[in-house]
C-alpha cells in the first residue's frame, strides 16, 4: 500500500514538473527550429533538423547584447540596493519599537495595493523633468522603490526567526549593536539575504511595463523590451525571439545556482536549545 | 569583582508598570538569587543590570559608578542565558573567545584563557565543534565558559539550568556553586526554582508582581518568611495555610479556624479578638502521633518521593499536607493524630504580613480543640 502511495506521489510530482517545465522546453525547441521547418512540420516534439542559426543571428545582427548588458546592470543594481536597504529596514522593524512604526508599515503595505499601470503616468511625469526617463538609473530607482516594501517584510520575517538572545549576548560580550548585527545576525540571515537577492533580481530582470514606458530607443532598453523588437508589423520572428529568450534565462539560472546553497535553511540550528 | 547598587529602580512599558521601585545593595562577591513566579519582574531587573533594558527611573551603579546610560558592552558584565545564546556559526573555541577578540586581547592571552576555561569545564574535546553538534549540557557549559574567560566584574544568570534535565541540573547547580566559591565573583542569578535559590544563594531576593517581598539568607526566608507570598513560595511541598480569626483563652492566644477548630499559639499575641489571620505550618514540621494534644486526621492520598512521603489529609474537613519519612503510613485511609508544634507556627495578619511569635522553650505541641 505504502509503495503504491509513494508511486502515486512521485507520479503526481512528475506530472506537475512536466507541466511547469513544458513551456521552457517549447522555448528551447522553437529556438533551434530552422525557419523553414517552423510552420511546415506541424506540431512535433523535436524538429527533424536543429540549428543554432537563430542564436548566431541574434548575437551578431541584433541589439540583443546591449539589451542583455542593460538588464544585467538594472537587475543587479536593483537587487543589491534593495537587499541593502531592506536588510536594514527589516532589522529595524523586527527589533525596535519606535514612534510611527505602524504608520510606516501601513504605508508600505498600501504601496503594494495599487496596480502598477495606474502609476505609470505619474511616475513618468516625475522622472521626466529629472532627466531620468530613457536612462537605466531611472529604472533602477523605480524598481528599487517598488521592491523595497515587500523585501523589507521578507527580511523582517527572517530576522524575527533569529533569537534576540544572540545579539543581547553579543552586546554583553562587548559588541556595539551594529557589530552584533554585522558579525552575529547577518551571517545567520544569509539564507534570507539570498532569497531576497534572488527574488528582486528576477522581478527586475523580467519587468516589462516600466521598462517599456520609461525607455525609448535601443541604447537603454532592457531585454524584455528588446524581445519586442522581434515583433514587426507583418511578422513575428519566433526563432530569434525564442533564442534571445533562452539566452535571457541563463543569468537568472546562474544567479540562483550561486545563491542556492544559502537558500537551504538550517544555519541557525544549535543557537538556542533544541 | 564589583558591588552593585540599585536605588528605587522602576520599569514601565508604556503606562504599564512592571517594577515598582526596587532597592537592592549587592556586596562584592555575593551570590544573589532573584526568585519569584513568572512575570514578577526578576528577569527584567537582571536585564536592567546588564543594560539590555532601559531604566525608567531610579539609579543603578556598579562599583560606585552610575551605569544608567552605559551601553551593555561598556558595563563589563557577563551573562548566561536560559537559551544559552551560543553563536551557531562559530566553533566552541570562537564562541568562548568572542568577547576577548572584540577587546583585541593578544592572541596568546586569548588562547590561554580559553584553554583554562575549557579545562575547568571539560570542554577540551569539543573546542572545534559547532554548537549544533553539542548536547544540552555541553552547550550549557560553553555558555558558562564564555562568561568565565572574560573575568568580568559580575556574572548574571538568567534561569541557566531550566532547559536541562533534572539530573544534569543538579550537577550544574553544584558546579556553579563550586565555581562561585573558587572565583568569588559577584553573581546575580534569576530562577523560579526555589531549590536552586535555597542551595546557591548567599542572599535571596524574593519578588512578586514587580516588588521585592523579602531579602535575606535562604534559611531566614525559610524560617521567618516576611509575608504570605514568601511563606508559600519558599519550601516544597508548600506551607499549609489555615485561615481563621484570633481568639483567646485565659491570656493565651488562639486561632479559631473556619471549621471551628482552635489552635493555641501558646502565648499572648497583641491582636484584637476577631482579627482575621492566617496560620502557617510547613508539612515537614507537623508531628504525627504527638505525646500530648493532637487532633484526628485521615490520610486521603499518599505521594511517595523516595526520600519521604507526602501525605494529603483532612483535619476536620480542611485539606492539609504532611511530609514524613515514616513508611508505615503508606496507606490511604489510615487514621492519625497530628500535632502542631507551637514553635513551628507562622502567623500572618490580615495584610498578609508576618506577626512575630516569641520563640518558646522546648517543643510544645499546640493543643487543638475540635468544637
Amino acid at each position: 500500500m505504502s509503495i503504491l502511495l509513494t508511486i502515486a506521489h512521485r507520479l503526481a510530482i512528475l506530472a506537475y514538473v512536466v507541466f511547469a517545465l513544458f513551456p521552457l522546453y517549447w522555448l528551447l525547441k522553437v529556438s533551434v527550429t530552422p525557419n523553414d521547418l517552423l510552420y511546415s512540420e506541424g506540431v512535433r516534439m523535436w524538429p527533424s533538423h536543429a540549428t543554432l542559426e537563430h542564436y548566431r543571428y541574434v548575437l551578431e545582427n541584433s541589439a540583443f547584447p546591449i539589451f542583455f548588458r542593460n538588464s544585467l546592470i538594472v537587475a543587479g543594481s536593483t537587487a543589491l540596493v534593495v537587499t541593502l536597504i531592506s536588510s536594514l529596514s527589516g532589522y529595524a522593524l523586527s527589533r525596535f519599537t519606535f514612534r510611527g512604526k505602524y504608520a510606516v508599515v501601513a504605508l508600505m503595505l498600501i504601496t503594494q495595493m495599487f496596480p502598477l499601470v495606474m502609476l505609470v503616468a505619474p511616475i513618468f511625469k516625475m522622472l521626466s523633468p529629472l532627466g531620468l526617463t530613457n536612462s537605466l538609473m531611472g529604472l533602477i530607482i523605480v524598481y528599487t522603490a517598488f521592491n523595497v516594501p515587500f523585501a523589507t517584510f521578507l527580511m523582517q520575517s527572517f530576522f524575527d526567526g533569529i533569537p534576540r538572545d544572540l545579539e543581547d549576548s553579543a552586546m554583553i560580550d562587548g559588541a556595539s549593536r551594529f557589530t552584533a548585527f554585522r558579525q552575529i545576525i547577518l551571517p545567520l540571515t544569509l539564507p534570507g539575504i539570498a532569497a531576497t537577492l534572488g527574488f528582486v533580481f528576477t522581478a527586475a530582470w523580467s519587468e516589462l511595463l516600466f521598462a517599456l514606458m520609461l525607455i525609448s530607443g535601443n541604447d537603454s532598453a532592457t531585454f524584455p523590451v528588446g524581445l519586442l523588437t522581434f515583433v514587426s508589423k507583418f511578422s513575428v520572428d519566433f526563432g530569434q525571439m525564442m533564442a534571445a529568450g533562452v539566452m535571457a534565462l541563463v543569468p537568472a539560472c546562474l544567479f540562483f545556482l550561486l545563491i542556492q546553497r544559502y537558500l537551504v535553511q538550517g544555519l541557525t540550528a544549535g543557537a538556542v536549545k533544541g | 569583582m564589583a558591588s552593585i547598587e540599585m536605588r528605587d529602580i522602576v520599569k514601565t512599558y508604556g503606562d504599564h508598570p512592571v517594577l515598582h521601585g526596587v532597592d537592592l545593595s549587592i556586596q562584592d562577591g555575593e551570590f544573589i538569587v532573584l526568585v519569584g513566579p513568572s512575570g514578577c519582574g526578576k528577569s527584567t531587573l537582571l536585564r536592567m543590570i546588564a543594560g539590555l533594558e532601559s531604566i525608567s527611573s531610579g539609579t543603578m551603579s556598579i562599583d560606585g559608578r552610575e551605569v544608567n546610560d552605559l551601553k551593555p558592552k561598556d558595563r563589563d558584565i557577563a551573562m548566561v542565558f536560559q537559551s544559552y545564546a551560543l553563536y551557531p556559526h562559530m566553533t566552541v573555541a570562537d564562541n568562548m573567545s568572542y568577547s576577548l577578540r572584540l577587546r583585541r586581547t593578544p592572541k596568546e592571552k586569548i588562547a590561554a584563557a580559553v584553554a583554562a576555561a575549557s579545562a575547568k569545564l571539560g570542554l577540551d574535546p569539543f573546542l572545534g565543534r559547532r554548537p549544533k553538534a553539542l548536547s544540552g549540557g555541553q552547550r550549557q557549559r560553553v555558555a558558562m565558559g564564555r562568561a568565565i574567560v572574560r573575568q568580568p566584574k559580575a556574572f548574571l544568570f538568567d534561569e541557566p539550568l531550566s532547559n536541562l534535565d533534572a539530573r544534569l541540573r543538579e550537577q550544574m547547580r553544584a558546579e556553579i556553586k563550586r565555581m562561585h566559591a573558587e572565583f568569588g565573583a559577584t553573581s546575580v542569578y534569576v530562577t523560579h526554582d526555589q531549590i536552586e535559590a535555597m542551595t546557591l544563594a548567599s542572599r535571596i531576593v524574593a519578588m512578586n508582581a514587580g516588588s521585592v517581598q523579602q531579602i535575606g539568607a535562604p534559611l531566614e526566608l525559610y524560617d521567618r518568611p516576611a509575608n504570605l507570598f514568601v511563606a508559600g513560595f519558599i519550601g516544597s511541598p508548600g506551607m499549609n495555610m489555615l485561615e481563621g480569626t484570633m481568639a483567646s483563652d485565659n491570656g493565651t492566644s488562639l486561632v479559631r479556624l473556619t471549621n471551628g477548630t482552635t489552635i493555641s499559639l501558646g502565648q499572648a499575641v497583641d491582636l484584637p479578638e476577631g482579627t482575621s489571620v492566617t496560620l502557617g505550618i510547613r508539612p515537614e514540621h507537623v508531628t504525627i502521633r504527638p505525646v500530648t494534644g493532637g487532633v484526628a486526621a485521615s490520610v486521603e492520598l499518599i505521594e511517595p518521593t523516595g526520600l519521604g512521603i507526602i501525605l494529603h489529609l483532612t483535619v476536620h474537613g480542611l485539606p492539609f499536607k504532611i511530609f514524613t519519612s515514616d513508611r508505615a503510613l503508606l496507606a490511604p485511609g489510615t487514621d492519625l493524630t497530628v500535632g502542631f508544634p507551637t514553635e513551628r507556627l507562622h502567623l500572618f495578619g490580615p495584610d498578609g504580613q508576618r506577626i512575630a511569635l516569641v520563640p518558646l522553650e522546648g517543643s510544645v505541641v499546640s493543643s487543638l480543640t475540635a468544637s
